[in-house]
């Protein structure tokens, strides 16, 4: 497993005095339905954006908030990894960007019979996000809103 | 800095109506930000699903974390380790 003395000095130190933001209240849904039925949405927080898409702000003191809308019949070959962070290896995902934003194993596990459907889009966010405060007010509400409009049942996320 | 944000994000969509499970590649981090339901992983940073290219790998991480949504038993927050086969 993975752990935080993984990181190099500087980003340690950070992290040691870090306040991570705990979900003090933990909300919860219950699936209501057998995932065969269900739709389901991937957020990775890789940093994927598509090629015209305009990139993630590298500038914005605290992490970019902002979600791209990745189709969800998107060719993977074509999506750009544009994830700031230098604390881990980018290699892996460059290769495969299923690695983090698993969307050829989706329509495999619609092929199969293991999930319903997928929703016609997903969404991607840089996820090195240090101060999460207008996450948590603004976008990530603002997400949610989206796959609730898109009726989806269960999400997916994945960090890297 | 992904594993909270991702953990935020799925609190989000859980207030919405919407069932979730989350990757977490740092126990000691999930245990602090409490995602709704997270399944953490052995995998080094930047491998969140195993390896690249390898289908049968990644599928099988990914069924062990939708198999925590299809648990009604579980009492938020769920965080269950991944054990590889």
């Amino acid at each position: 497993m993975a752990s935080l003395n993984d990181f190099a000095l500087p980003t340690r130190l950070f992290l040691k005095a870090y306040r991570w933001r705990r979900i003090e209240t933990v909300p919860w849904t219950p699936t209501r339905k057998p995932l065969a039925a269900c739709r389901i949405a991937l957020i990775s927080s890789a940093g994927f954006v598509l090629p015209a898409q305009i990139r993630f702000d590298d500038s914005i003191r605290g992490g970019d908030c902002s979600f791209r809308e990745i189709p969800s019949d998107v060719n993977t070959a074509t999506l750009v990894e544009t994830h700031r962070s230098e604390s881990f290896d980018h290699g892996g995902i460059r290769q495969d960007p299923n690695l983090a934003f698993p969307i050829d194993r989706m329509h495999e596990l619609v092929r199969s019979g293991r999930i319903g459907c997928v929703n016609r889009r997903y969404l991607s966010f840089m996820g090195s996000i240090t101060a999460p405060g207008r996450l948590v007010r603004d976008t990530a509400p603002a997400a949610a809103r989206l796959l609730v409009e898109d009726a989806v049942d269960v999400a997916l996320l994945v960090p890297v | 800095m992904c594993n909270q944000a991702v953990s935020l994000i799925a609190a989000e969509l859980e207030r919405q109506g919407i069932s979730t499970v989350a990757i977490q590649l740092l126990r000691e981090v999930a245990e602090r930000v409490r995602p709704p339901r997270a399944l953490c992983v052995p995998f080094r940073h930047g491998y969140p699903l195993g390896s690249p290219n390898n289908a049968t790998e990644q599928h099988a991480v990914i069924d062990a974390a939708l198999r925590l949504i299809e648990d009604t038993n579980g009492t938020p927050p769920v965080l269950v380790d991944y054990v590889e086969h």
